[in-house]
């Protein structure tokens, strides 16, 4: 299948540290990947650098053929990603109806086609009971949820989602499992992420790429990944005594 | 009409019954008030007109503007000017007026937003922008510099009402500064529903969020002090020509742009009734301040040789403290809870 995202030979680093070295990383259409590794593997540098927050020092991000590197944030989401943030960033003082609407204006004419939009994110999340709640009110399971419906609400062609499990009940984590899985197979969506929860990487994701001390060190299919050594050594550490 | 519909819509029973007979009340002002009641309340009306633009910079956009009497201050001497220069009415002078105050809002956010410059470096970015203004204007020999500029008024003036001209009796200004707070009331409503409101609040709440969700920060930050340094433009103008005398040490003082911040605090920022509301009780308050000092030394309870100018500046400060510690997030919102002035599923 042809490739949605192609992430070629990208490097960023801050201050002289290596954040990111030379990694190179392919997200099919309609696929569902997984990007995982230990902490400061570099997962969410690789997400900001897609996601134009900031530019790589070397390499290219290019998005259905077309080159987007070192574009804006805003304008990384008009060319068709979405992301969600690690550490939950709701608009607080606005309802979850309406920070969801505020996404949903991207591809909205009107603030009532907007609106309407909006909730049907809201609903395929099982938000919608909360809709006139403050944002700020929100548990946390809530919160990753709403940070996935406003991405999904600016209407993107792939979505980049950092932990959006971290922290959630087991029964929780099946749920968003199946809710994104029904958004890819409904919507033809392509995912891109980042996940310490193995039991939903392992549920999810047809192909996984793994990073340590930001250096791709494998990828492949999800049964690969958990027999291959290098991942096992970087993880638990050497195997043998 | 959608605006209008828009805004009278969230209100519940209570809340348009109890609007409704306080603007009844107020339309008919100058029926049952005296001349003085008529001041107070024309620049209760003037006071919430700045608080609704102040209000929507940080309100709604989340930018704080300590500066608001520059744009009041360059609409003001603009329209008086042009008037008393080339004979251009206020009426087509309201346009270069707000021109120029929205151009001097964009220099601003631009400067402030294209590097970076945010919270209350801003607001000390809009500070310096007051008082260099302040400065040109002390040595601008044409704008009457130090000396003030004044326009001039015949006594047939006093009793015509001639809107092109801004001439009038003092039920004429009345009237109209309470049509344009009112109106400025309609066009927040108006845009906090738009998409433009959508965009300041997110913007306000998390401005990386809302870039990652595809809007454009710092064009919308920029319409944001457009159109707020263009509704404290009008705002000049009316007190250009009701005041007839400007002075740039009290057009441009930084008292001034605290006031215009004041209404919003006590009333609720980011609210859109609140900085009328706030206003309503700080003015008068201010002057049944004022009035009771003198009433006191009337009957020499004080010394009427006591100087106490900065006791309602006091006073105010010391609500403000207590708005702040008790009601943060203004009265407006507790008063309309207390009152249930309006319906609760109206703020989604």
């Amino acid at each position: 299948m042809a490739s949605l995202l192609k992430v070629a030979q990208v490097s960023k680093s801050f201050r002289g540290l290596r954040a990111l070295n030379d990694v190179s990383l392919d997200v099919a259409e309609r696929g569902i990947a997984a990007l995982i590794g230990p902490n400061g593997a570099g997962k969410t540098t690789l997400f900001n650098v897609i996601a134009g927050v900031f530019p790589p020092d070397a390499g290219s991000v290019r998005l259905d053929d077309a080159d987007i590197t070192g574009r804006r944030p805003n304008s990384i989401c008009h060319s068709g990603i979405g992301r969600t943030f690690q550490i939950c960033r709701p608009f607080s003082q606005m309802t979850v109806l309406q920070n969801v609407t505020v996404a949903a204006l991207r591809g909205s004419a009107t603030v009532e086609a907007a609106r309407t939009a909006a909730r049907a994110c809201l609903e395929m999340l099982e938000l919608d009971a909360r809709a006139t709640q403050h944002a700020a009110n929100l548990t946390l399971p809530d919160r990753k949820r709403l940070e996935v419906a406003r991405a999904l609400a600016t209407g993107p062609r792939l979505l980049l989602l950092d932990e959006v499990m971290a922290g959630l009940r087991p029964s929780e984590t099946d749920r968003m499992v199946a809710t994104l899985r029904q958004l890819r197979d409904e919507t033809g969506l392509t995912i891109l992420l980042i996940e310490h929860v193995m039991r939903a990487v392992m549920a999810l994701s047809e192909n996984i790429t793994v990073l340590h001390h930001g250096e791709k060190i494998s990828e492949g299919p999800p049964e690969t990944i958990v027999r291959d050594p290098a991942v096992l050594e970087c993880y638990l550490g050497d195997q043998d005594p | 009409m959608t605006s209008l519909r828009l805004f009278f819509d969230p209100l519940a029973p209570a809340g348009l019954w109890l609007g409704g007979a306080f603007f009844l009340l107020l339309l008919l002002l100058p029926y049952w008030g005296g001349s003085y009641v008529m001041t107070v309340a024309t620049t209760v009306f003037y006071l919430a007109l700045i608080g609704q633009s102040w209000n929507l910079m940080l309100g709604f956009a989340g930018l704080l503007s300590i500066g608001h009497a520059l744009f009041v201050g360059i609409g003001a001497y603009t329209a008086a000017y042009l008037f008393a220069a080339i004979g251009l009415p206020p009426i087509v002078g309201v346009l270069p007026a707000v021109g120029l105050a929205v151009l001097m809002g964009l220099l601003i956010g631009y400067l402030g937003f294209r590097f970076a410059i945010g919270g209350v470096y801003f607001a000390l970015l809009t500070i310096a922008f007051a008082e260099f203004v302040r400065v040109m204007i002390d040595h601008a020999s044409w704008l009457g510099a130090t000396e003030g500029f004044f326009l001039k008024v015949t006594e047939a003036d006093r009793h015509s009402v001639d809107l092109v001209n801004l001439r009038g009796t003092p039920e004429m200004y009345y009237y109209l500064i309470m049509a344009l707070a009112l109106g400025a009331l309609v066009l927040c409503r108006y845009l906090l529903h738009s998409r433009l409101g959508y965009y300041w609040q997110a913007i306000r709440d998390d401005a990386e969020a809302a870039d990652a969700l595809g809007v454009d920060v710092l064009r919308y930050k920029m319409y944001a002090v457009a159109i707020s340094a263009g509704m404290a433009g009008v705002a000049g103008v009316f007190y250009a020509f009701y005041q007839n005398s400007l002075f740039p040490e009290i057009v441009f003082n930084i008292e001034r742009s605290i006031e215009a911040t004041l209404g919003s605090i006590v009333g609720g920022v980011g609210t859109l009734f609140g900085p009328i509301f706030g206003t309503f009780i700080l003015t008068p308050l201010g002057e049944i301040v004022t009035e009771a000092i003198d009433l006191l030394k009337h009957w020499q309870v004080i010394d009427p040789e006591t100087r106490l100018d900065g006791l309602k500046l006091l006073i105010w400060g010391f609500i403000v403290v207590l708005i702040v510690l008790f009601k943060p997030r203004g009265l407006w919102p507790w008063v309309c809870g207390r009152l249930r002035l309006i319906r609760t599923e109206a703020e989604s």
